[in-house]
């Protein structure tokens, strides 16, 4: 379930550099990949850390500022770390006229955070996306990677306390080493 | 005369494929098809494919359970084909299967011979025993010549498709000429699938002419409409088709590189096209010596990264190469000279799709199909308040009336249907009185809508037009590349206009203005993201243009959705003394508990979510909605002491 790395603390910048390195030594030096090459960082890293700007660039010989301006440029890529349970809401146009705005007004409610940013705790993160291709199953969020149809705002809270509950779980076994057999997914 | 090499080798593929498809499915075993598109994972099917193997292995029952793509019939997932031959019974489909209907289809079905007739949507084919589904307008409307075998095969299986006819169209134009596939696309009438209906023919055409000495195809899976998922679906559900088609147009037009620009944010289609091509290079389908001829082909992945723009056939060159993806001027068409310099296809994956199609069938048989000028096919995704939504194909020309209300089931509850948008943010809104407007790329144009990409969404009378219009200009807003200036500020002025309306704040000339800006908007753009995302400000104001008014007069929402112009409040004639259906749902607690022990809203505290609404049990269905907002009855909020009951 775990998406970003661990809850661990974060890594120095001489492991940043060096997990970046390798990520692009991986790759030629040629402009057409430097969008490949973000990716690549993103999928590892789940952002975009900032060092990474001036290592592709010095990898592709541009500048930094280039490489900024096409990353900032893509919805895709994100210059802060999101949380452990990224949430993204759909407001592409079925989700829109199912209301998900509401649901959206929900979580943000419901976790203090408004949308792009981040739980203290680092927990949660709270996004919009323009459709993911569900429609027929509008309003749409989806945690982690699991996608959530027929959203409602009262659903919203379940969907958190369920993330609440197999967290303590996991967080319970772990410090108890002794598995449990009971299921705490379903409502 | 002696057989084509490349169809020789084909047949000697085909027949590898069937043996090792026979191996795979000992005949008379029972199979379980469960479909695992996105739609179906996100209702559940892989919870539902693992309860039916648990429960197979469980009963020591001797059936498979197979994966399949989307059937296209999204409201019903997931969906799941039963076939089990020794019952008796033909291929039967049932809708809606959750983990606990599957442990029952398994011991009844499977383990009984029962196949629980409650439970079933119908049989996949038309027989005597027990009705079918081709009863439903929704199966026998349609005419599926793209999306046949979607649903059907088993998309991470080449040998399914080979086995069912696969990789023929290609083998047959190898064994001829790259001028008289041109010539074929171009007599079948093909237009483009990706929005602007731009004659596939006449593309390639451009693009073959000359002596370049390099070409390349780009398969534009880009997708950006927020609201349409047909070449997703495609994509996920037969990835060979679409590898098919690109590898016919790359021989058609001389190309030896080929580029599926697919977006980032379809991991599964990503990871299913993967899979596909290494599987079709594996068989040498793609690759070096395609067919055991001199034709070669490559083809490898770009993952878009999330800008609508970048659909736009010049951003998305631009953005290949590594640059921010903004549109650049044309001609000269990127047919003659696209990527690095060269000349370049770019064809929509539903075009793509279509032309294995197209040399199977013959250009004659695709013309019969369609109207005159639009032949062929249309895929669309149905979507928003429709009975059954979901992606639908259906020959050009039939009329919208058609297709929301007689293949999709209308508008559900006894609401009234309102409008329908075509064509995403470069689309527009057409009303009731335009439902019998035939779907084909003129009709629609004319109508002030477009084909666009095939997303089309339904709306009922609970929809705000003025909201719909600021809903794609924000869309628009953002996505604006930014290089032209009508474009960046001209969407900017018209959001913050129809942000104005909807809060009720409008004046009278704001729809003059309105469409001033949307006409300098859309002759000042270069590309076409600035040049129709007027479009849907328009046809709102062409065709709604009474709701504008009552938004900037009445101060009220006849949709009954802007929030800022419309307030909930509870019946107490309606209102059963002592329920809490609504108390509970509420997200604010806004709801409390009067000295009659009825409900009231407190208006303060109600963000106007409607869940009260959709709480409130029907025989009671006390929750009103009502705009302007003031019109609310005012309910006192006892003090909090003698609330609590
Ligand atoms: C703003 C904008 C977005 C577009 N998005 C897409 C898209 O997502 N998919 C697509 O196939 N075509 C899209 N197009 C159309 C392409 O520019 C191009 O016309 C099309 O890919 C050509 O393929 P076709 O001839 O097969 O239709 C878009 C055009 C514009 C102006
Ligand atoms: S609009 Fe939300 S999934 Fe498509």
């Amino acid at each position: 379930m775990l998406l970003n790395p661990s809850a661990a603390p974060p890594p120095t910048e001489p492991e940043v550099l060096e997990t970046l390195g390798g990520i692009v030594a991986r790759f030629d030096r040629r402009r057409a990949l430097l969008v490949p090459i973000l990716q690549a960082v993103q999928a590892q890293c789940a952002y975009l850390p900032p060092e990474t700007m001036p290592l592709v660039g010095r990898h592709l010989g541009i500048a930094a500022s280039e490489v900024y301006g096409v990353a900032s440029f893509y919805n895709q890529f994100r210059f802060f770390p999101p949380g452990r349970h990224p949430i993204r809401i759909c407001l592409g146009t079925a989700c829109h006229v199912k209301a998900g705005d509401i649901i959206l007004e929900n979580f943000e409610r419901k976790l203090g955070i408004q949308e792009g940013q981040t739980t203290a705790d680092r927990e949660f993160s709270l996004e919009r996306v323009a459709c993911v291709g569900c429609c027929a199953l509008a309003p749409v969020a989806i945690v982690g990677e699991t996608v959530h149809g027929h959203m409602q705002p009262s659903k919203v809270e379940g969907l958190l306390l369920q993330i609440q509950i197999a967290r303590e779980k996991a967080q319970r076994e772990a410090a108890a080493a002794s598995p449990q057999a009971e299921d705490p997914s379903d409502d | 005369m002696t057989e084509a090499p490349s169809i020789r080798t084909l047949d000697r593929l085909r027949a590898a494929a069937q043996a090792a498809c026979r191996a795979r499915r000992p005949e008379g075993q029972p199979v379980v098809r469960v479909g695992l598109a996105t739609c179906g994972i996100a209702a559940g099917a892989l919870d539902t494919a693992e309860a039916f193997r648990k429960a197979i292995a469980e009963a020591g029952i001797d059936a498979r359970v197979e994966t399949t793509g989307c059937r296209g019939h999204c409201y019903a997932e997931p969906l799941v084909v039963i076939d089990h031959p020794a019952s008796g019974f033909p291929p039967i489909l049932y809708p809606e299967v959750t983990p606990g209907k599957a442990g029952m289809l398994t011991r009844f079905f499977l383990g009984e011979g029962d196949p629980r007739f409650e439970h079933m949507l119908g049989a996949t084919v038309a027989n005597e025993l027990i009705p079918s589904v081709l009863e439903f307008g929704r199966f026998n409307r349609e005419q599926r010549l793209v999306m046949d075998r979607c649903g059907r095969l088993d998309p991470q299986s080449i040998d399914d498709y080979l086995a069912d006819g696969g990789y023929g169209a290609l083998a047959r134009v190898l064994a001829g000429s790259p001028q008289a596939v041109v010539a074929a696309v171009g007599a079948a009438g093909l237009r483009g699938r990706g929005g602007a209906g731009f004659p596939t023919g006449r593309k390639w055409e451009l693009a073959a002419a000359g002596s370049a000495p390099l070409r390349y195809v780009v398969c534009n899976a880009d997708e950006g409409d927020p609201g349409a998922y047909m070449d997703r679906t495609l994509i996920e559900s037969n990835p060979h088709q679409l590898l098919e088609g690109l590898a016919i147009c790359a021989y058609a037009v001389g190309a030896c590189q080929a580029i599926i620009y697919v977006r980032a944010e379809y991991p599964l289609a990503v990871k299913t096209l993967e899979s596909a091509i290494a599987a079709a290079e594996a068989r040498g389908l793609l690759g070096p010596e395609v067919l055991g001829t001199a034709f070669a082909i490559q083809v490898s992945l770009f993952q878009g990264s999330g800008a609508f723009v970048c659909g736009e056939e010049t951003a998305l060159l631009r953005s290949v190469a590594g640059f921010r993806g903004t549109p650049t001027h044309r001609p000269p068409y990127p047919a003659q000279k696209g990527l690095g310099g060269h000349p370049t296809v770019i064809d929509n994956v539903k075009t793509l799709a279509t032309i294995p199609v197209i040399v199977e069938r013959g250009a004659e048989a695709f013309r019969a199909v369609g109207t005159p000028d639009s032949p062929g096919t249309a895929i669309f995704s149905v979507v928003g308040d429709v009975v059954h939504p979901g992606l639908v194909e259906i020959p050009m020309g039939v009329t919208l009336r058609e297709l929301i209300f007689d293949i999709c089931g209308g508008v559900p509850g006894k609401k009234r249907f309102k409008a329908v948008q075509i064509g995403g943010p470069s689309g527009g809104c057409l009303p009731a009185d335009l439902l019998d407007t035939p779907v084909d790329f003129d009709a629609l144009s004319e109508a002030g809508a477009m084909m666009g990409s095939g997303g089309l969404v339904v709306m009922d009378e609970h929809t705000c037009m003025v909201d719909v219009a600021r809903y794609f200009l924000e869309f628009t807003r953002n996505e604006s590349c930014g290089k032209c200036t009508f474009c960046r500020l001209g969407t900017c002025h018209m959001l913050a206009i129809l942000e104005r309306i909807c809060r009720g704040q409008g004046r009278m000339e704001d729809l003059e203005r309105l469409e001033r800006l949307a006409r300098d908007v859309r002759d000042g753009s270069l590309c076409g993201l600035g040049r129709t995302a007027p479009n849907p400000v328009l046809t709102t104001l062409r065709y709604f243009r009474d709701e504008y008014e009552a938004h900037v007069v009445d101060q009220r929402c006849p949709g009954l959705s802007c929030r800022p112009l419309t307030a909930f409040y509870i019946d107490l004639e309606k209102c059963a003394r002592g329920c809490d259906a609504c108390v509970g749902c509420c997200p604010v607690d806004a709801v409390f508990t009067t000295r009659t022990r009825k409900k009231g809203i407190d208006q303060s505290l109600c963000v106007k979510c409607g869940e009260c609404m959709v709480a409130c049990p029907p025989e009671y269905d006390a929750v009103r909605r009502i705009s302007p907002a003031h019109l609310a009855p005012v309910i006192e909020r006892p003090p909090a002491a003698e609330a609590k009951t």
